[in-house]
């Protein structure tokens, strides 16, 4: 049996745009230090979403204290690249290298899966430092999170020596272990996610050495009313005009908008099939907020369904 | 032969966008005596089973007429962007000569760079719609701008692309430019990465600095033709706080650069109908009177009551969710109207992910985009 999500040391999440993979994060996170984990989340694309997620005001490299066990952080490569340069290379004063902005460009841009493994180094480094339970990682979308996971494999395969590779067995040894690193790849009932997930797995599998922990079906549309095996059929017409006499002319709306609702979920359920030929993995789900939109409260909501669910 | 007019379709990620191009494209070949071709970046299959073309390829594959409903007034064709191929094509165009392109080409190193220099799929995008509006062989070109961390990446794609070529970096590895001042990180880098990699790295990048001239003065044009009037932008988003939040700060970021937004579309929307009074009055009752509702239904002898009462309980309100839901969207939706000159709700038709409309074929698309362009 595949090891529960939140009892790895680093869970990294990802999906496809738009899917809720920050409000996801934020929840293991938030489940996480809940059930007295001490936990570090971080936004690998720093744009605040998870802190917003998170209910607290936007984070910077140092990890900051948001709540009980609850670090969070925002990566910048830059800054991890700086970190890098003085744990390893013993580069003494790196502030006063002039060029360092100029060698980040380099690294960055040129050097094919550096920024990658600064992401990924970061992570595992925090890992290796045991100052955490778990780190929640809320990456990148899904194209680019198989070149962040397999950055110390690419590296030790294009840059023959040097520093960086020496550094690179390491975090390789904390990925590949599946008791220690899992992915979490968010999905949402529609197509393009759920192919996107399934093409996912098999890219991290394929690229990969790094386990995946779990598929998190989010937004999931709820069974409606008639599901409940009543002996009267809510949307059958003899119904509706009786219900039409007893509570006025407004049941037609309601009718057809639970009528839709129906329609909805039994699409929804149609679209999540091809996540069955995903073999090996654990598969959670998260339904449809209706009257939460993502913040700080849909966070906790889904938290404790993370801790109900013991994921 | 006058360029293309063009529609740029932007917004967030998962909003529906590639369908709303696809959509605008449809309706505009169907109204209108002319020849439009829409750019997709990652249509889903549903969307190309729609418009009866197996794959969306690279090449521009032309939409069957037949497929329309009644026979369009113009013609309709498809293209994806494939990244890969239109690097390939660039680095031809604007190498020197073709040992330099093949070298280039060949270098193992090409591949990785290319796939993040400069948002080079943001670049692409904008640099094969050059190469489109140019070619007269379209009238319209709708282009469904990539999914990106910030919409306006795209934007920013010639700018960034410029820069990168003017950079200090480059002139440091070129080997021209390998002056005093350039040795500290020399050093650095030999260290950090092993010099024969940087060897290799720095070969490359003096070949790609080759390519420089073109492609500074390409980006160029392209920004120009964002701002001459013959691009219209339309951003389309979601009523979700989120999509609207980056939708509204994009329109803004657009208006800082000197680009207006002629459309804002907001996609599925819950119908309008949910907030009826009188459906809130009657779901609520629903709630309040189960049983005895439940119990004048009729039930044939031996039927549960209870069951009928919970039934109608949940009913009532499940009904008052998918309202809590329709009311957030409106008012979020009013919030979007003060951005553009124009606001268009589209349904969310319910089930159908890839947009609100029903895109399981060409009339479904027309009728959508419809929607847009009236």
């Amino acid at each position: 049996m595949t090891v529960p999500l939140l009892d790895r040391r680093l869970v990294v999440v990802t999906g496809k745009g738009g899917v809720g993979k920050t409000t996801v994060a934020a929840a293991l996170a938030t489940a996480a230090a809940a059930s007295g984990r001490r936990v570090l989340a971080c936004e690998v694309d720093a744009t605040g979403a998870l802190a917003a997620a998170l209910g607290v005001a936007p984070v910077g490299y140092e990890p900051r204290r948001v709540g009980p066990r609850l670090d969070v952080m925002a990566m910048d490569t830059e800054a991890s690249l700086r970190e890098y340069l003085r744990r390893y290379l013993r580069v003494p004063s790196v502030g006063r290298l002039a060029p360092l902005a100029a060698i980040f460009d380099f690294v960055a841009t040129a050097a094919p899966g550096v920024r990658e493994i600064l992401t990924i180094g970061k992570l595992a480094y925090e890992v290796k430092r045991g100052a955490y339970d778990l780190v929640v990682a809320d990456t990148v979308a899904t194209g680019h999170v198989v070149a962040q996971l397999a950055a110390p494999a690419t590296i030790g395969e294009l840059v023959p020596v040097g520093a960086i590779r020496e550094q690179a067995t390491w975090m390789q040894d904390i990925l590949a272990d599946p008791a220690r690193t899992g992915v979490a790849v968010v999905t949402t009932p529609d197509e393009l996610p759920v192919a996107e997930t399934v093409d996912l797995v098999g890219a991290i599998r394929d690229a990969t050495v790094v386990d995946v922990a779990a598929v998190i079906l989010n937004r999931m549309p709820a069974a409606p009313a008639a599901a409940a095996g009543a002996p009267v059929d809510l949307f059958a017409a003899a119904t509706v005009a009786r219900l039409r006499d007893e509570v006025g002319g407004g049941i037609d709306v309601v009718v057809d908008t639970l009528e839709r609702a129906r329609r909805r979920h039994e699409r929804a359920c149609e679209r999540v099939a091809p996540l069955d030929t995903v073999e090996g993995v654990a598969r959670h789900t998260f339904p449809e907020l209706v009257d939460h939109p993502p913040g700080a409260r849909a966070t906790g909501v889904l938290a404790d369904l993370v801790i109900e669910g013991a994921w | 032969m006058t360029d293309a007019s063009v529609v740029l379709v932007c917004g967030p990620g998962g909003v529906g966008k590639t369908t709303v191009a696809a959509a605008i494209a449809a309706a505009t070949a169907a109204r209108r005596d002319a020849r439009v071709l829409v750019v997709t970046v990652d249509p889903a299959r549903r969307l190309a089973d729609a418009l009866g073309i197996s794959t969306i390829g690279n090449a521009e594959t032309v939409v069957d007429p037949g497929r329309f409903p009644e026979p369009p007034r113009g013609t309709l064709a498809a293209a994806m962007l494939d990244t890969v191929a239109s690097w390939e094509d660039l680095v031809r165009r604007n190498a020197p000569d073709v040992a330099t392109a093949d070298a280039l080409l060949a270098n193992p190193l090409y591949r990785t760079v290319t796939s993040r220099f400069a948002h080079s799929h943001d670049y692409l995008a904008l640099e094969r719609l050059h190469d489109l509006r140019a070619s007269g062989r379209y009238d319209v070109v709708v282009v469904d701008t990539p999914p990106s961390r910030s919409a306006l990446d795209v934007l920013d794609a010639p700018r960034r692309t410029a820069e990168f070529f003017s950079s200090r970096l480059l002139r440091w590895l070129v080997p021209a430019g390998r002056s005093a001042a350039a040795r500290p990180f020399r050093l650095v880098a030999d260290r950090l990465l092993g010099a024969r990699f940087v060897a290799d790295v720095t070969e490359f990048f003096t070949r790609l600095a080759t390519l420089e001239e073109g492609l500074v003065r390409r980006t160029a044009e392209i920004e120009a033709t964002l701002r001459d009037g013959s691009t219209s932008f339309v951003v389309v988003t979601t009523a979700e706080d989120g999509p609207a939040a980056e939708a509204a700060a994009l329109v803004g970021a657009l208006g800082e650069r000197g680009l207006a937004v002629d459309t804002v579309v907001c996609n599925r929307m819950a119908e309008r109908t949910v907030l009826d009074p009188a459906a809130k009055e009657a779901a609520r009752t629903l709630g309040r009177h189960a049983d005895l509702l439940a119990a004048r239904l009729g039930a044939a002898p031996g039927d549960d009551v209870a069951a009928t009462a919970r039934m109608l309980a949940v009913a009532g309100s499940s009904f008052a969710d998918e309202r809590v839901v329709a009311a957030r969207q409106h008012r979020v939706a009013e919030e979007l109207a003060a951005l553009a000159p124009k606001l268009v709700r589209l349904p969310r038709l319910d089930g159908d992910d890839t947009a609100s409309g029903d895109v399981t074929d060409v009339g479904g698309l027309v009728a959508l985009g419809g929607l847009v362009l009236d």
